[in-house]
């Protein structure tokens, strides 16, 4: 059994009475794409959101690279190399694709309390931005204002500026929502290319992409684990098929 | 996905840059050529006229910053202009006459303020950040009023103008007009420098949307509240302009309603543009002259003026401008 690299003992978190997170348990290991997926309103975003610091867990801890990461700040866990990507599409609307790519790429490269010096006109930066474009395929959109891309567009800048601030692994929240069956496909074979780079955590509703990259798959219902274990195992997992596998997915070869 | 030509929306957002930087220059050359000007027509009306915006619009230049480029509504921005103001008016008026020890005292209190304001502000956004600058403001305004061995509410008269290293060189009009003007040009470069650096672009970023920028690894508190100093310092800086040039602080120059006039400009002349503070805040002073001149009552005419800048001219005057120049 290869390192884990992610590790999250406990975690538990609830919304006044609703109990969102119920004591989970989870792990990542280095070089695996671990996907999480469970029936909508399952906890798999406050999820994410826990283990990238935008919700602090009320109990429990995560463990990243060995080190205690639970009461780090978001932007402290990114730098530590958490990365993510968000179900919403969250990028920001007024820059070109370049531009939101190259401010993730700034992160890594010294210093950003430089006041004087164009950071547009940083090529090493450009240039960092450029290849994490290259590798989402958006390359050809560099130039253009990031609200005015198409919807899957967005999805795939999510992806290149989470690439682009070179994390240690991907959290990635639905990377295909609301794209069509053919972006979808695309998709698919990038995750699967940066597979080989990075640890994925992968919460999907898209089946077929789970099934074909995933190397394990935990099911989350109303907080909880209720299955985990090869895509194999799960496919045939009862309380996994009761709780959220169509049988026409499981059916599925 | 292609590598078709790109549509719509591909040139960079904002006015084309060498036509801003054409603006720029043509205004601070008229702004030059002013003392010339009065020597024929106007005299020492239209040079203390003429200082007076140019202060206003190194203020409204460093507000902009904040409220344009960073998205923090900033409603006590005068407070700093004050401190600027009386750090150099209670220095005189203890005997301390040289600007090399007045300019670090000045822009070390500016700093320190800007400092507990913001780490209190920037815990908090929109209206709450408001209300805390705003209130912020609001002591400055009424510590000053109380300060009775320094004028108290009626303010302080300055008897004799500061030193600079030794030579009287604001002792004159003239000085003091080269001086603001070249304060004028310089903050309206470093603004613009810092805009366009790393730091402005993080600054940037984080209006647009601050989770994202965190999740990026940037602590968007820390950006902010550099920005805040490097404002508050630079209308401190304002601050001992206007100490000089009027001879005279007041704590009405930290009031509510000349932190509100600064929002104004800003809007009106177009945030996070290139020109608009500087533009709208010259405009601002030109129009008050220019109206009150006519009409005590002059806001019953300013307040639908800019009723009507705010309906039709979208990007503010100089959005305005960027029109007129014609579609890219």
């Amino acid at each position: 059994m290869s390192e884990v690299v992610l590790q999250l003992e406990g975690l538990r978190k609830a919304f006044g009475a609703l109990v969102v997170t119920d004591g989970v348990d989870l792990d990542l290991r280095r070089s695996e794409c671990h996907a999480l997926i469970g029936p909508n309103g399952a906890g798999k975003s406050t999820l994410i959101h826990q283990i990238s610091g935008l919700l602090s867990p009320d109990a429990g801890r995560i463990a990243f690279e060995g080190r205690d990461v639970t009461h780090l700040s978001q932007a402290e866990r990114a730098v530590a190399g958490l990365g993510r990507s968000f179900q919403i599409t969250s990028i920001l609307p007024e820059f070109t694709v370049l531009e939101n790519v190259a401010l993730a790429a700034q992160m890594r490269d010294g210093s950003s309390f430089r006041f004087f010096r164009p950071a547009a006109r940083e090529e090493r930066l450009n240039a960092r931005a450029m290849e994490a474009l290259g590798i989402v395929g958006l390359g050809p959109r560099a130039g253009l204002v990031a609200s005015h891309l198409s919807h899957g567009e967005k999805r795939l800048l999510e992806l290149a500026i989470a690439v682009a601030g070179e994390p240690h692994v991907l959290l990635l929240d639905e990377p295909m929502a609301g794209m069509g069956r053919a972006e979808s496909a695309t998709l698919t074979e990038t995750l699967r290319a940066l597979k080989a780079r990075y640890p994925i955590l992968l919460i999907e509703h898209d089946m077929e992409a789970v099934f074909s990259l995933a190397d394990r798959v935990s099911v989350l219902v109303a907080g909880a684990i209720v299955a985990s274990g090869t895509p194999d195992e799960v496919r045939v997992d009862a309380r996994a098929r009761a709780a959220y596998l169509g049988e026409d997915h499981v059916a599925a070869p | 996905m292609s590598d078709e030509a790109q549509p719509l929306g591909a040139a960079p957002a904002g006015p084309r840059p060498a036509f801003g930087l054409i603006v720029a220059v043509a205004i601070f050359a008229a702004l030059a050529l002013v003392p010339l000007v009065s020597g024929v027509w106007g005299g020492g009306w239209l040079t203390s006229l003429a200082i007076r915006a140019m202060i206003f619009a190194i203020v409204a230049i460093s507000l902009d910053l904040l409220l344009g480029h960073g998205g923090l509504v900033s409603f006590g921005h005068s407070a700093f202009v004050a401190i600027g103001a009386y750090a150099t008016g209670i220095m005189i008026t203890e005997g301390v006459y040289e600007m090399a020890l007045i300019l670090p005292v000045a822009i070390g209190a500016a700093a320190l303020f800007a400092v507990a304001i913001g780490a209190v502000a920037m815990r908090t956004s929109g209206v709450s950040f408001i209300m805390i600058t705003l209130a912020f403001g609001q002591m400055v305004y009424f510590a000053l009023g109380s300060l009775a061995q320094y004028g108290a509410d009626d303010g302080l008269t300055l008897w004799s103008a500061p030193d600079v290293f030794g030579t009287s060189w604001l002792a004159s009009e003239t000085g003091v007009y080269v001086t603001v003007l070249g304060v004028l040009v310089a903050t309206w470069a470093l603004v613009h420098a810092v805009v366009g650096s790393r730091f402005g672009r993080v600054l940037r970023a984080a209006r647009q949307n601050p989770t994202r920028v965190a999740a990026m690894g940037y602590s968007v508190t820390r950006y902010r509240l550099v920005a805040y100093v490097i404002a508050g310092v630079i209308a401190a800086l304002a601050g001992v302009l206007w100490a000089v040039h009027a001879e005279f602080v007041s704590p009405s120059l930290g009031s509510w309603q000349r932190s509100g006039d600064l929002i104004v400009m800003v809007v009106l002349g177009g945030m996070a543009t290139r020109n608009g503070a500087l533009i709208g805040a010259l405009f601002f002073v030109l129009i008050e002259e220019a109206l009150s001149s006519i009409t005590h009552d002059w806001r019953l005419i300013f307040g639908p003026m800019l009723v009507l800048i705010a309906l039709f001219a979208r990007g503010g005057l100089a959005g305005l401008l960027d029109r007129v120049q014609g579609p890219r």
